[in-house]
């Protein structure tokens, strides 16, 4: 079991650097398409602001927040995003994860755009879960948990 | 980027590398497999291949570092001596393995050669049309996400269902 960490700084620090971290996950996510970044990336930093959470203010601080049973399906839900956008463009009358067909009010180039951003926050849920699953899994003592 | 300060980066990748493998201590292995993360999304970047980089610094350097120290809390930081009968004959694989290795580097295309055979192939069609046909600028974003959407897809269910057979692996009752 991990315990809150006694110093202030440890503490204050995280306060202050998790909410940013994870806005900043935000724009990678969305900032993906300009620059380099992505859903995998932004998966990756916002599960570990999770993980800092649990390092540096106690278990009890993630667990108040996830537990495991809500990860693992936000990360299926992530998948399933990722798959529904492809079913709605065959349902927009395209082919498979063509989404230029999505059914929406846009341009074909516009929904391709708009597809990857929906792929890409699919992506995102996956990994940032599945590394919080496996935080909490591993960072459990057998016993004492 | 000049090439001796790659050549460093490298140097310093197997230093950290042979750290890594032979350190007594699991928790020095560990930060020494972070740096080398770290140091190989510099090498990432020094190459140009920023997304690359920007993965192997949060995953390489961050993301498997604090899971490795998570897997050290079940167990001991010491190394448990274990004899290995096959140590000469690995280590005669590897080092041939790695010399095969640095005789087919020989036949590789320079780096950055426009004419290689992986530069006129499909690159030039997405890096001229991917802004035409999917509005976006970083056609790394749009080769992964779209004109190769299924591997993504099929990547992200590998993921989840590693974390899955993780979790059901690790439970807290083995019942």
């Amino acid at each position: 079991m991990i315990e809150r960490h006694d110093s202030v700084v440890v503490t204050t620090v995280l306060r202050l650097l998790i909410p940013v971290a994870q806005l900043f996950a935000l724009y990678v996510l969305a900032h993906g398409h300009e620059s380099p970044g992505g859903g995998f990336q932004a998966g990756v930093i916002l599960g570990a602001t999770y993980i800092l959470l649990a390092l540096g203010l106690g278990r009890e601080a993630l667990d108040r927040r996830v537990n495991e049973p809500v990860c693992l399906g936000i990360a299926v839900g992530g998948v399933l995003l990722y798959m529904l956008t492809g079913v709605a463009a065959m349902a927009g009358g395209g082919t498979f994860l063509d989404y230029s067909a999505l059914p929406l009010p846009v341009s074909p180039v516009e929904g391709r755009f708009l597809g990857i951003l929906f792929i890409e926050t699919g992506v995102m849920f996956g990994v940032a879960a599945t590394i919080v699953v496996l935080f909490c899994r591993l960072a459990d003592r057998g016993g004492d948990a | 980027m000049s090439e001796s300060l790659l050549a460093g980066l490298l140097f310093l990748l197997v230093v950290l590398a042979v750290i890594a493998v032979r350190a007594a201590d699991l928790l020095l292995a560990a930060i020494a497999l972070g740096g080398y993360g770290l140091v190989m999304a510099l090498v990432w970047a020094a190459l140009g291949a920023v997304d690359v980089a920007f993965t192997e610094a949060v995953v390489g350097a961050g993301a498997t570092t604090v899971l490795f120290f998570a897997a050290l809390l079940r167990t001991s930081r010491r190394r448990s001596p274990v004899a290995n009968p096959l140590g000469w004959a690995a280590g005669a694989v590897v080092a041939a393995t790695g010399a095969t290795m640095l005789w087919v580097a020989a036949a590789l295309p320079p780096w950055g050669d426009p004419t290689a055979a992986p530069a006129v192939h499909v690159s030039p069609r997405y890096l001229v049309a991917t802004i035409a046909e999917t509005g976006t600028p970083n056609a790394v974003t749009a080769v992964l996400a779209d004109y190769r959407g299924y591997d993504t897809l099929v990547e992200t269910v590998v993921i989840v269902t590693s974390g899955l057979a993780c979790w059901l692996l690790l439970r807290r009752d083995p019942a």
